[in-house]
Protein backbone atom coordinates (compact mmCIF):
# COMPACT_ATOMS: atom_id res chain seq x y z
CA UNK A 1 0.00 0.00 0.00
CA UNK A 2 1.59 3.24 -1.09
CA UNK A 3 0.11 5.86 1.22
CA UNK A 4 2.78 8.52 1.68
CA UNK A 5 0.37 11.46 1.69
CA UNK A 6 -0.13 13.25 5.01
CA UNK A 7 2.47 11.03 6.65
CA UNK A 8 4.17 12.82 9.54
CA UNK A 9 5.37 9.75 11.40
CA UNK A 10 7.99 7.74 9.61
CA UNK A 11 7.58 3.99 9.76
CA UNK A 12 10.31 1.44 9.42
CA UNK A 13 10.72 -1.46 7.06
CA UNK A 14 9.12 -4.74 8.04
CA UNK A 15 12.55 -6.38 7.75
CA UNK A 16 13.86 -4.43 10.75
CA UNK A 17 11.24 -6.00 13.03
CA UNK A 18 11.71 -9.46 11.56
CA UNK A 19 15.46 -9.26 12.19
CA UNK A 20 14.99 -8.21 15.81
CA UNK A 21 12.36 -10.90 16.26
CA UNK A 22 14.83 -13.48 14.93
CA UNK A 23 17.64 -12.20 17.14
CA UNK A 24 15.38 -12.38 20.22
CA UNK A 25 14.62 -16.01 19.35
CA UNK A 26 18.32 -16.79 19.00
CA UNK A 27 19.24 -15.09 22.29
CA UNK A 28 16.37 -16.85 24.10
CA UNK A 29 17.48 -20.18 22.66
CA UNK A 30 21.06 -19.59 23.80
CA UNK A 31 20.00 -18.57 27.31
CA UNK A 32 17.87 -21.73 27.49
CA UNK A 33 20.90 -23.73 26.34
CA UNK A 34 22.88 -22.29 29.27
CA UNK A 35 20.50 -24.17 31.56
CA UNK A 36 20.13 -27.22 29.33
CA UNK A 37 23.90 -27.77 29.08
CA UNK A 38 24.31 -27.20 32.84
CA UNK A 39 26.90 -24.45 32.71
CA UNK A 40 27.92 -23.58 36.25
CA UNK A 41 29.45 -20.74 38.23
CA UNK A 42 30.78 -17.53 36.72
CA UNK A 43 30.33 -18.70 33.11
CA UNK A 44 26.62 -19.37 33.73
CA UNK A 45 25.93 -15.99 35.35
CA UNK A 46 27.92 -14.03 32.76
CA UNK A 47 26.06 -15.68 29.90
CA UNK A 48 22.63 -15.26 31.54
CA UNK A 49 23.22 -11.55 32.21
CA UNK A 50 24.69 -11.00 28.73
CA UNK A 51 21.72 -12.56 26.93
CA UNK A 52 19.27 -10.85 29.29
CA UNK A 53 20.64 -7.37 28.63
CA UNK A 54 21.00 -8.03 24.90
CA UNK A 55 17.32 -8.97 24.68
CA UNK A 56 16.25 -6.04 26.87
CA UNK A 57 18.29 -3.60 24.76
CA UNK A 58 16.84 -4.89 21.48
CA UNK A 59 13.27 -4.71 22.76
CA UNK A 60 13.68 -1.20 24.16
CA UNK A 61 15.69 0.24 21.28
CA UNK A 62 13.78 -1.18 18.30
CA UNK A 63 10.39 -2.54 19.40
CA UNK A 64 9.73 0.35 21.78
CA UNK A 65 11.31 2.83 19.32
CA UNK A 66 13.62 4.38 21.93
CA UNK A 67 16.42 4.42 19.32
CA UNK A 68 14.44 6.95 17.30
CA UNK A 69 13.13 9.03 20.22
CA UNK A 70 14.64 12.36 21.24
CA UNK A 71 17.21 12.48 24.01
CA UNK A 72 14.88 14.53 26.22
CA UNK A 73 12.63 11.52 26.82
CA UNK A 74 15.31 8.81 26.54
CA UNK A 75 17.30 10.37 29.37
CA UNK A 76 14.24 10.85 31.55
CA UNK A 77 13.56 7.12 31.24
CA UNK A 78 17.03 5.65 31.54
CA UNK A 79 18.72 7.69 34.31
CA UNK A 80 16.22 6.86 37.10
CA UNK A 81 16.94 3.19 36.50
CA UNK A 82 20.46 3.70 37.86
CA UNK A 83 18.83 3.91 41.31
CA UNK A 84 18.02 0.22 40.91
CA UNK A 85 21.76 -0.51 40.88
CA UNK A 86 22.17 1.46 44.10
CA UNK A 87 19.30 -0.51 45.66
CA UNK A 88 20.88 -3.80 44.57
CA UNK A 89 24.14 -2.74 46.21
CA UNK A 90 22.40 -1.92 49.50
CA UNK A 91 20.46 -5.18 49.54
CA UNK A 92 23.54 -7.30 48.76
CA UNK A 93 25.18 -5.87 51.88
CA UNK A 94 21.99 -6.39 53.87
CA UNK A 95 21.50 -10.00 52.77
CA UNK A 96 25.12 -10.87 53.59
CA UNK A 97 24.65 -9.46 57.07
CA UNK A 98 21.37 -11.39 57.54
CA UNK A 99 23.02 -14.59 56.33
CA UNK A 100 25.91 -14.08 58.72
CA UNK A 101 23.66 -13.45 61.75
CA UNK A 102 21.51 -16.46 60.87
CA UNK A 103 24.53 -18.76 60.66
CA UNK A 104 25.95 -17.26 63.84
CA UNK A 105 22.81 -17.56 66.00
CA UNK A 106 21.65 -20.89 64.59
CA UNK A 107 25.02 -22.33 65.57
CA UNK A 108 25.03 -20.64 68.99
CA UNK A 109 21.53 -21.88 69.81
CA UNK A 110 22.14 -25.49 68.73
CA UNK B 1 8.15 26.08 18.82
CA UNK B 2 5.96 24.27 16.25
CA UNK B 3 8.85 23.81 13.88
CA UNK B 4 9.68 20.46 12.36
CA UNK B 5 11.83 17.95 14.24
CA UNK B 6 14.64 18.19 11.71
CA UNK B 7 15.32 21.84 12.54
CA UNK B 8 15.74 21.19 16.28
CA UNK B 9 19.21 20.43 17.66
CA UNK B 10 19.97 16.78 18.41
CA UNK B 11 21.87 14.80 21.06
CA UNK B 12 22.96 16.46 24.32
CA UNK B 13 22.39 19.92 22.83
CA UNK B 14 18.87 18.82 21.93
CA UNK B 15 18.32 17.61 25.51
CA UNK B 16 19.20 20.98 27.07
CA UNK B 17 17.31 22.81 24.32
CA UNK B 18 14.12 20.82 24.90
CA UNK B 19 14.19 21.07 28.68
CA UNK B 20 14.95 24.79 28.72
CA UNK B 21 12.29 25.77 26.22
CA UNK B 22 9.80 26.36 29.06
CA UNK B 23 6.86 24.95 27.09
CA UNK B 24 6.92 21.33 25.97
CA UNK B 25 9.86 19.20 27.02
CA UNK B 26 8.93 16.19 24.90
CA UNK B 27 8.74 17.56 21.36
CA UNK B 28 6.17 15.84 19.16
CA UNK B 29 5.61 13.11 21.73
CA UNK B 30 1.84 12.60 22.27
CA UNK B 31 0.91 13.11 25.92
CA UNK B 32 -0.48 9.58 26.10
CA UNK B 33 2.85 8.14 25.04
CA UNK B 34 4.80 10.24 27.54
CA UNK B 35 2.40 9.17 30.31
CA UNK B 36 2.67 5.51 29.32
CA UNK B 37 6.47 5.78 29.53
CA UNK B 38 6.26 7.36 32.99
CA UNK B 39 3.89 4.59 34.09
CA UNK B 40 6.22 1.94 32.70
CA UNK B 41 9.13 3.56 34.57
CA UNK B 42 7.20 3.26 37.83
CA UNK B 43 6.23 -0.30 36.97
CA UNK B 44 9.91 -1.02 36.38
CA UNK B 45 10.56 -0.04 39.98
CA UNK B 46 7.81 -2.31 41.27
CA UNK B 47 9.21 -5.34 39.43
CA UNK B 48 12.73 -4.34 40.47
CA UNK B 49 11.62 -4.39 44.10
CA UNK B 50 10.23 -7.92 43.64
CA UNK B 51 13.37 -9.22 41.96
CA UNK B 52 15.72 -7.47 44.41
CA UNK B 53 13.81 -8.93 47.37
CA UNK B 54 14.06 -12.33 45.65
CA UNK B 55 17.82 -11.83 45.55
CA UNK B 56 17.86 -10.80 49.22
CA UNK B 57 15.77 -13.77 50.34
CA UNK B 58 17.81 -16.22 48.30
CA UNK B 59 21.15 -14.86 49.47
CA UNK B 60 20.20 -14.73 53.15
CA UNK B 61 18.48 -18.11 53.60
CA UNK B 62 20.46 -20.87 55.23
CA UNK B 63 18.30 -23.57 53.61
CA UNK B 64 19.02 -24.99 50.17
CA UNK B 65 17.31 -22.99 47.36
CA UNK B 66 15.22 -25.32 45.13
CA UNK B 67 16.76 -26.11 41.75
CA UNK B 68 14.44 -24.35 39.28
CA UNK B 69 15.74 -26.53 36.47
CA UNK B 70 14.28 -29.63 38.17
CA UNK B 71 11.18 -28.06 39.72
CA UNK B 72 10.01 -26.65 36.39
CA UNK B 73 11.07 -29.65 34.36
CA UNK B 74 8.50 -31.36 32.15
CA UNK B 75 8.64 -35.03 31.32
CA UNK B 76 8.12 -35.77 27.64
CA UNK B 77 7.70 -39.45 26.72
CA UNK B 78 9.36 -40.52 29.94
CA UNK B 79 12.44 -38.30 29.70
CA UNK B 80 12.60 -35.17 31.82
CA UNK B 81 13.37 -31.98 29.87
CA UNK B 82 14.38 -29.04 32.11
CA UNK B 83 12.39 -25.80 31.86
CA UNK B 84 10.61 -26.95 28.69
CA UNK B 85 7.31 -25.23 29.40
CA UNK B 86 9.07 -22.02 30.46
CA UNK B 87 11.09 -22.00 27.24
CA UNK B 88 7.93 -22.41 25.15
CA UNK B 89 6.24 -19.62 27.15
CA UNK B 90 9.25 -17.39 26.48
CA UNK B 91 9.08 -18.00 22.73
CA UNK B 92 5.31 -17.41 22.66
CA UNK B 93 5.67 -14.07 24.47
CA UNK B 94 8.53 -12.95 22.22
CA UNK B 95 6.48 -13.85 19.17
CA UNK B 96 3.54 -11.83 20.44
CA UNK B 97 5.95 -8.93 20.93
CA UNK B 98 7.02 -9.31 17.30
CA UNK B 99 3.43 -9.28 16.02
CA UNK B 100 2.76 -6.21 18.21
CA UNK B 101 5.68 -4.33 16.63
CA UNK B 102 4.28 -5.16 13.20
CA UNK B 103 0.78 -4.03 14.27
CA UNK B 104 2.24 -0.64 15.32
CA UNK B 105 3.97 -0.34 11.94
CA UNK B 106 0.73 -1.07 10.03
CA UNK B 107 -1.13 1.29 12.35
CA UNK B 108 1.09 4.20 11.39
CA UNK B 109 0.67 3.27 7.73
CA UNK B 110 -3.10 3.47 8.34
CA UNK B 111 -3.49 -0.11 7.17
CA UNK B 112 -6.62 -0.76 9.22
CA UNK B 113 -7.21 -4.44 8.52
CA UNK B 114 -3.64 -5.72 8.85
CA UNK B 115 -3.20 -3.66 12.02
CA UNK B 116 -6.31 -5.22 13.58
CA UNK B 117 -5.24 -8.69 12.46
CA UNK B 118 -1.82 -8.40 14.07
CA UNK B 119 -3.35 -6.95 17.25
CA UNK B 120 -5.57 -10.02 17.38
CA UNK B 121 -2.59 -12.33 16.83
CA UNK B 122 -0.81 -10.56 19.68
CA UNK B 123 -3.82 -11.06 21.94
CA UNK B 124 -3.93 -14.76 21.05
CA UNK B 125 -0.22 -15.07 21.90
CA UNK B 126 -0.80 -13.37 25.24
CA UNK B 127 -3.80 -15.57 26.04
CA UNK B 128 -1.73 -18.68 25.17
CA UNK B 129 0.96 -17.48 27.56
CA UNK B 130 -1.52 -17.01 30.41
CA UNK B 131 -3.05 -20.40 29.64
CA UNK B 132 0.32 -22.12 29.92
CA UNK B 133 1.00 -20.24 33.13
CA UNK B 134 -2.29 -21.49 34.56
CA UNK B 135 -1.22 -25.02 33.59
CA UNK B 136 2.13 -24.51 35.30
CA UNK B 137 0.52 -23.17 38.49
CA UNK B 138 -1.90 -26.10 38.60
CA UNK B 139 0.95 -28.57 38.17
CA UNK B 140 3.02 -26.96 40.93
CA UNK B 141 0.15 -26.53 43.40
CA UNK B 142 -1.68 -29.83 42.87
CA UNK B 143 1.06 -32.27 41.90
CA UNK B 144 4.26 -30.84 43.38
CA UNK B 145 2.71 -29.46 46.56
CA UNK B 146 4.32 -26.02 46.41
CA UNK B 147 2.74 -23.51 48.79
CA UNK B 148 3.63 -19.89 49.56
CA UNK B 149 4.77 -20.95 53.03
CA UNK B 150 6.47 -24.26 52.30
CA UNK B 151 7.54 -26.64 49.56
CA UNK B 152 9.15 -30.08 49.41
CA UNK B 153 12.24 -28.91 47.50
CA UNK B 154 14.03 -26.61 49.97
CA UNK B 155 13.89 -23.01 51.18
CA UNK B 156 10.35 -22.05 52.21
CA UNK B 157 10.63 -18.59 50.61
CA UNK B 158 10.72 -20.14 47.13
CA UNK B 159 6.94 -20.59 46.88
CA UNK B 160 5.98 -17.11 47.97
CA UNK B 161 8.38 -15.53 45.50
CA UNK B 162 7.25 -17.79 42.69
CA UNK B 163 3.56 -16.98 43.16
CA UNK B 164 4.17 -13.28 43.78
CA UNK B 165 6.50 -12.59 40.85
CA UNK B 166 4.89 -14.77 38.17
CA UNK B 167 1.40 -13.90 39.43
CA UNK B 168 2.02 -10.18 39.17
CA UNK B 169 3.48 -10.62 35.70
CA UNK B 170 0.59 -12.85 34.66
CA UNK B 171 -1.84 -10.16 35.83
CA UNK B 172 -0.06 -7.68 33.59
CA UNK B 173 -0.34 -10.06 30.63
CA UNK B 174 -4.06 -10.67 31.30
CA UNK B 175 -4.82 -6.93 31.46
CA UNK B 176 -2.80 -6.49 28.27
CA UNK B 177 -4.84 -9.16 26.48
CA UNK B 178 -8.10 -7.44 27.46
CA UNK B 179 -6.87 -4.10 26.15
CA UNK B 180 -5.46 -5.68 22.98
CA UNK B 181 -8.88 -7.15 22.23
CA UNK B 182 -10.55 -3.76 22.80
CA UNK B 183 -8.01 -2.03 20.55
CA UNK B 184 -8.32 -4.70 17.87
CA UNK B 185 -12.10 -4.16 17.80
CA UNK B 186 -11.72 -0.37 17.66
CA UNK B 187 -9.15 -0.64 14.88
CA UNK B 188 -11.23 -3.11 12.87
CA UNK B 189 -14.29 -0.87 13.19
CA UNK B 190 -12.22 2.06 11.91
CA UNK B 191 -12.50 4.28 15.00
CA UNK B 192 -9.08 5.76 14.33
CA UNK B 193 -9.98 6.70 10.76
CA UNK B 194 -13.45 8.12 11.40
CA UNK B 195 -12.54 9.85 14.66
CA UNK B 196 -15.27 8.07 16.59
CA UNK B 197 -15.21 8.88 20.29
CA UNK B 198 -14.18 6.17 22.73
CA UNK B 199 -16.81 4.54 24.96
CA UNK B 200 -14.87 5.25 28.15
CA UNK B 201 -13.01 8.53 27.69
CA UNK B 202 -15.35 10.07 25.08
CA UNK B 203 -12.24 11.35 23.31
CA UNK B 204 -11.21 10.99 19.70
CA UNK B 205 -8.18 8.83 19.18
CA UNK B 206 -5.78 7.90 16.40
CA UNK B 207 -3.20 5.29 15.53
CA UNK B 208 -0.82 6.66 18.17
CA UNK B 209 -2.99 4.66 20.59
CA UNK B 210 -1.67 1.48 18.96
CA UNK B 211 1.91 2.49 19.68
CA UNK B 212 1.02 3.31 23.31
CA UNK B 213 -0.62 -0.12 23.60
CA UNK B 214 2.53 -1.54 22.03
CA UNK B 215 4.77 0.10 24.62
CA UNK B 216 2.83 -1.62 27.40
CA UNK B 217 2.95 -4.98 25.65
CA UNK B 218 6.68 -4.81 24.91
CA UNK B 219 7.23 -3.88 28.55
CA UNK B 220 5.42 -7.02 29.66
CA UNK B 221 7.76 -9.01 27.40
CA UNK B 222 10.73 -7.06 28.78
CA UNK B 223 9.81 -7.94 32.37
CA UNK B 224 9.54 -11.61 31.40
CA UNK B 225 13.13 -11.46 30.06
CA UNK B 226 14.30 -10.51 33.56
CA UNK B 227 12.03 -12.99 35.38
CA UNK B 228 13.23 -15.76 33.06
CA UNK B 229 16.86 -14.89 33.80
CA UNK B 230 16.65 -14.31 37.55
CA UNK B 231 13.97 -16.73 38.65
CA UNK B 232 14.27 -19.66 36.27
CA UNK B 233 17.85 -19.67 35.03
CA UNK B 234 19.88 -18.22 37.91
Amino acid sequence: MAQEKQQEVKTHKLGVYMWIWGLLFVFSFFSYMVDYLNFEGLLRWTLIVFFMFSKAALIMAIFMHLFWERWAIVNVLLWPMSFILVFIGIMVAESEYTFFTRLFYFIVET
Amino acid sequence: MADTLDKLPKGIHGLTHDWSSDQTAFKKVPWGKAMMWIFLLSDTFIFSCFLISLMTARASTTAEWPNASEVFGLSVFGTSVPLLLIAIMTFVLISSSGTMAIAVKYGYEKNRKLCALFLLLTAIGGATFVGMQAFEWTKLIVHEGIRPWANPFGAAQFGSFFFMVTGFHGTHVSIGVIFLLIMARKTWRGDFDTGQRGFFTSMKSNYEAIEIMGLYWHFVDLVWVFIFAFFYLW
